[in-house]
This record gives structure tokens, sequence and C-alpha cells, in this order.
């Protein structure tokens, strides 16, 4: 009966298309929604190894890059920016330094997620080396300094001049994963 | 023709009979929508008074997860796929549902599904805290460890769904009776084929986001977890993607049986069929690209919240076609005010009541001080109580004569109808005044200024909820004891073949199709050919 075929070939048509949207949502959508934060500079997110290209330093524009540190919920390391502030020209490297100390008695393993305010200036802010590239093990009771090279893109728009970078610790100890870190 | 249904359980266990299944759905849906309704009255017997009574902070966020849930995928879906089964093939002449078997599955797995989901409330660690919109991570990394089960649950709920939708449009594509073109199809048939689509393009994603879930939980990954590189506003995305289109795969068979019981009661065909099929259509095309107003507050760029705002605020055009259709379908017609119309007119003017509050809330700017306030639940009460759930207890008061050959009690179904009314408005119309003024939602307790409005609204819910026993009993007793009814056609008004089979509908219909044809006159006729006597008569949709 026709009726029959035409009813398997609509199921078939329509299983498909339940199982397309099905991957799209788990293997498009997330995807894309990273490369639209990226396109867009939204969300703070800042981009990763950042390879040093021969600008000219601006030493006629200075901006201001403050630092901010926080521990995500239950993290119980002491955690903070060794200068709070710098001043910076754009095009320059700069280097600074966070304080990041295991108060606990349990070997541990931070990890370290920044955010850019205001977030249209994401894609202006390069990080040529940076503690948050990895996840940081710290055994009981040591501390490190942790540090971060950034240059400040020379093509910032003028009407900025104040950046915030802020990074939250997670304790990602139970949670090792190492290659994720890497989308940071 | 010969044989009826099978003796005893395993009728109802093994049956690929559109119309059994059909009923089992539609009783199921009342079962789930008593056990949402008592989470409700928990909720609203906490909330009586300022202060911690009955339950503590920790249950009381479980009942308001477990009410949404419940109300959503156990009660409300369900009714509206039990009226799809019962009314689409007696609608467009087919003897059942495209693929029987499937429906039998589609049905049964839901008392598994929910099984599970309710099984979570007794578990250690207590059911699903985190609402009924499981944002990450409250819903991953702070999830109680029942959360697998929910996960579970909401994967078998979205099985049965699509393979209901998949049924559904198998059915209307492929199974109309000769000379059912789809412009003559009654619009229940045409809101439900629209809704099926959306169903069949959505809950995959909802399936993929708690799958995702799944994996943050068990497997670490990081979808959307900050700290492996993941972010949880992505889930939100991911939800809403979902979460908006459902909201008109709610309300769409709502406008259908709207669109069937008010031309009836008005004694006037529709007023324009198809700029209703169209506004349906538009309706579901908007839905897809304006999920994000339900996320305002997350930090969008401006332009993103401009768009989604102008988007948002579009809907409201084919959402106003629908509404002046039908009242324009009203206006002038010689109405009677049966049970059915009195639920379908207070649907319209409830309904438009929460479309207003709605476009309040589409205003980016405005929709700060809003967000998340009992504000959004009058809206979206409004919407879905007065939308969905009256329009379904219409329906079963339209077609229940149809279905079991006997007549319900007018007068218990009028008292039950302004019994509703009533208390619907009083339980939900103060809660705009406590959201405006800034009671957050999915709190056990709030601030001493808000016990005056809550006090009212929990009075209002105890009433509702007793609105709901009468129905109840309504329809057992009709069911029963009911006046039985023989014209095939029960409401003088009435059109579509549904009204020309047999009162009460017998177990199988049209397994020879009845023919429409068009008169030179252009008008449709609908016969059934075969044993039963030719009849003929001037169609609603598509006249003209």
């Amino acid at each position: 009966m026709s009726r029959t075929v035409g009813n398997k070939s609509l199921l078939l048509k329509l299983t498909f298309l339940a199982v397309l949207m099905f991957s799209f949502a788990i293997f498009v959508m997330p995807p894309l929604y990273n490369l639209f934060c990226d396109i867009l500079g939204i969300g703070g997110k800042t981009g990763s190894v950042y390879t040093a290209v021969d600008v000219e330093i601006d030493k006629n524009r200075s901006v201001e890059v403050q630092f901010v540190a926080m521990n995500n919920a239950t993290m119980p390391w002491e955690f903070y920016p060794k200068n709070s502030t710098v001043w910076v020209h754009p095009g320059e490297s700069t280097k600074v330094v966070f304080y990041a100390h295991n108060r606990t008695a349990n070997d541990m393993v931070g990890q370290a997620i920044p955010s850019l305010i205001p977030s249209t200036a994401a894609n202006y802010f390069h990080k040529t080396e940076c503690f948050c590239f990895n996840n940081q093990p710290l055994s009981s009771g040591e501390e490190a300094d942790l540090e971060l090279v950034f240059i400040v893109d020379p093509d910032l728009p003028a009407s900025l001049n104040t950046l915030t970078l802020s990074y939250t610790l997670f304790d990602i100890t139970n949670n090792l994963n190492g290659n994720l870190a890497m989308l940071n | 023709m010969a044989h009826g249904p099978a003796e005893g359980i395993t009728r109802w266990l093994y049956t690929t009979n559109h119309k059994d299944i059909g009923t089992l759905y539609l009783w199921f849906s009342f079962a789930m929508f008593l056990t949402g309704g008592f989470f409700a009255m928990v909720i609203r017997a906490e909330l009586f008074q300022p202060g911690v009574q009955l339950v503590q902070p920790e249950f009381f966020i479980q009942m308001t997860t477990m009410h949404g849930l419940v109300m959503v995928f156990g009660a409300i879906m369900p009714a509206f796929v039990g009226l799809a089964n019962w009314m689409i093939p007696m609608m467009i002449g087919a003897p059942d549902m495209a693929l029987p078997r499937m429906n039998n599955l589609s049905f049964w797995i839901l008392p598994f599904a929910f099984a599970i989901l309710i099984s979570t409330l007794f578990m250690e660690g207590g059911g699903p805290n985190f609402g009924w919109t499981f944002y990450a991570p409250l819903s991953t990394t702070y999830a109680p460890d029942s959360v697998n089960y929910f996960i579970f649950a909401v994967h078998i709920m979205g099985a049965s769904s699509i393979m209901g939708s998949i049924n559904i449009i198998a059915t209307v594509m492929n199974m109309r009776a000769p000379g059912m073109t789809y412009m003559k199809m009654p619009l229940f048939v045409w809101t439900w084929l629209i809704t099926a689509f959306l169903l069949v393009a959505v809950m995959p994603v909802l399936a993929g986001a708690v799958t995702m879930m799944l994996m943050d939980i068990n497997f670490g990954t990081s979808f959307f977890n900050a700290a492996g590189g993941g972010d949880p506003v992505l889930f939100q995305h991911v939800f809403w993607f979902f979460g908006h289109p459902e909201v008109y795969i709610i309300i769409l068979p709502a406008f259908g049986v709207v669109s069937q019981i008010i031309p009836t009661f008005s004694r006037k065909p529709l007023f324009g069929y198809s700029s209703m099929v169209y506004a349906t259509a538009a309706i579901a095309f908007l839905s897809f690209v304006v999920w994000a107003h339900h996320m305002f507050t997350v930090g969008m760029p401006i332009a993103g919240e401009l768009y989604f705002m102008y988007a948002t605020m579009l809907i409201a055009v084919p959402t106003g076609v629908k509404v002046f259709n039908w009242i324009t379908t009203m206006y002038r017609g010689a109405i009677t005010y049966e049970t059915p119309m009195l639920f379908c007119i207070a649907f319209v003017i409830l309904f438009t009541f929460g479309g207003f509050t709605g476009l309040m809330l589409s205003v980016a700017a405005a929709d700060i001080q809003y967000h998340d306030t009992y504000f959004v639940v009058a809206h979206f009460h409004y919407v879905m109580v007065a939308g969905a759930v009256f329009s379904g207890t219409a329906a079963v008061y339209y077609w229940l004569p149809k279905w079991c050959g006997r007549m319900y009690d007018e007068t218990m179904g009028k008292v039950q109808f302004w019994l509703a009314f009533i208390a619907f408005n009083i339980t939900f119309m103060p809660q705009h005044f406590l959201g405006l003024a800034g009671m957050p939602r999915r709190y056990a307790d709030y601030g001493l200024q808000f016990a005056d409005w809550n006090m009212v609204s929990s009075v209002g819910a105890f009433l509702y909820g007793g609105a709901q026993i009468l129905f109840l009993y309504n329809v057992v007793r009709t069911i029963m004891y009911g006046e039985p009814v023989k014209e095939a056609k029960v409401w003088e008004g009435a059109e579509g073949l549904e009204w020309l089979v047999p009162t009460p509908a017998p177990y199988h219909t049209f397994i020879r199709p009845p023919v429409v044809t068009s008169s030179a006159a252009g008008e449709d006729e609908w016969s059934i050919s075969g044993a039963t006597p030719h009849v003929a008569f001037k169609a609603a949709p598509g006249a003209g």
C-alpha cells in the first residue's frame, strides 16, 4: 500500500531531522557560541597564547590595566595580584605577578579563568605568557608566583583607557582534564 | 469493522487504536495535572504567610521545580497529544494514526519517565532543585545526585514527544481523505501539524542540553563549566533555543482548539481561515529567532538586546491576527454560552492579557526590573493556564459527548467555569503586583510588605484547585451516568468530519475514506460513502 510506503519514508526523514537537531545542539551550538564570543569579543574571554609581532610602541598613550583576583565558591587558596594596577603603553610587553598560596593540608590543583572588562577590549588584550594557560598544582602549604606577560594592542579604541582583567580561581582537583585548560 | 476493543487491561497495554491511546494520554495528563497541582498547593500553602511554616526552603525549591516540569511535560503536552490522537484521524478522514505501534510506544514510555522523575523526591539529597529551566551550574556543579534520574526522565519524555510528533506529521501529510486538501483541514489539524514540526526540531535540542549536562557531571567535559573553559551562559542559549519554541508548542494546539469551538457556538465560519493558517506558521517561524529575550540580564551586547526585543515584539502581529480573528468570528454571531464557549471566551480575554504582559517583558530595558520576579510568574500563568489549560478544558467539554455518547452536566460545567475563572484571577492577578513590587520567584519566604497579596493569591489557588476536582467529578459522572446523546452532530453549529461519524464515536472510524468534494458554488462538501447515509454540508474552513 502506498500509504505504508509514504508513512515509512516520512518516519525516516523526520527521524533524520531529529538526529540532525540533536547533533546540532551538541556539536554545532557550543563551537558556534564560542565563535560568536570570539568575533564579537563578548563574554570578556581573552584569547589563547599570542605570538608577539613587531609593532611600534605608542609612547604617547598610556592605558591603565587593573587586576582583580577572586576565588570561586569554596576555593580556599590565597590568591591576589602583587600589583593591582599598572600603566602601560600600547605595544609594549609587560610582566605582572599573581601570588597563590595553598593554605590547606591537601595537595590541590587550581585553574584561573580570565575575564576582561570592558568585554569589547578582549580582542585587543594579548597574552604571550600566562599561568592561566595551564592548571596550577600546588601541594599543601606551597606558594607560587604566577606570571602573566601581556601586550595591549596599539589598535585599542581611543575611547578605552582603563582595562580590568579579572581572574577567577577554580578548584579542579577532582575534575582534572588537561586539554580543556587550553580553551582559555 | 466488526471487532471492537479487546477486554481487560491488555486492551490498554497493547492498543494501537488512536482513540484508546488518546484516552490514555488524556487520563495520564489529568493525573499529572493533579500531581503538579498538588505541588502548586504546597507552594501556595507555604507562601500563605511570610516566614517558613510548612516546608523547608530546600524542599520548597524542589516543589517549584517539579511543579513546572510536571505541568509542562506531564500535563499540558500530553493533554494536547491526547486530543490530537483522538481528533486528528477523525477530522481528516483517516482510519487511524499513520504509525499505530509507535503510537503505543510513545505513550507507554511516558508513565515511566514521570515515575522516575517523581521518585527523585524520595531520594537522598532530594529531587531537582534548580527550577524547571535547570540552568547550569545549578543543575551541574551544584545539583543533587538525583540529577541523573532527572536527565534520564527528560530523555524519555523527549523521545515520547518526538515519536508522537512524527506520528502526527505522517498522519496529517499522508493519511488525509481524498479531497481533503491542506487548506481544507480544520485549524486544530493545522496548528498541530505546525506544532509537531516544532517538536521534532527542538525536542532533540533539549535532549542535547541534558546530554551535555550529563557529560559535564559524569564524564569530565566542560560544556557549561567555566573552570574547564566552558560557559554557563551557553546552557541558557541552548535551553531557550528549545524553550521558546516550547511555549508555542504548548499554545498552538490551544489556538487550534479555540478556532474549532468559537465558530461552533457563534454559528459562523471562522472569520479568516487562511490568515489563521499563515499566522500560525509565522508564529512558529518567529519562535526560533527570539529565544534570548529570556536572557536579557546575562550581559548581551546592546545590539543583541535590541534585536531580540524587536523580534519578540514582532510576534504580537501574527498573534493579534489570531485574536482579532476570534473576535470577528464572534461578532454578530448567534452566540450561545455553553461551557466550552465560556472557556474559549475566557481564553481569548485572559490569553490576550498574558500576551500584553509578555510585551511588557519584551522591552529589554524594563525586563531587567521584571526579570525573575512574580511578574514573570503571573505572565506565564496567564498564557499557560488561561491559555493551554482553559482551552484543554474547553476541548474536553466540547468533544466529550462525541467520545462517550453522553452529555455532561451543563450547570456543573458552568459552575466549574466561573469558579475556575474567578479563582484563576484571584490567584494570578495579585502576582503582577507582587512582581512589580520586587518579589522574586522561587523563594520559600518573602518580605512582610508582600504578605497581603500572597494570602489573596493562595486563597485563589486553593479555589482553583477545587475547580479541578469539580471538573474531574463532572467528567467521571458524564462517562458513567450522563444523559445519552444520539445525534452525530452533537452541537448544532459544529462543522467537520468528526461530527459525521455516529455518537459515541465507534471504535473504528473511516475504514473507507470519506470523500471531500467542492460543489459548483465553491463550497466544500464532505461526505461519507459506504454504509453510512450520504451526508453533505457546508464546510466551515476554507469556505469562500
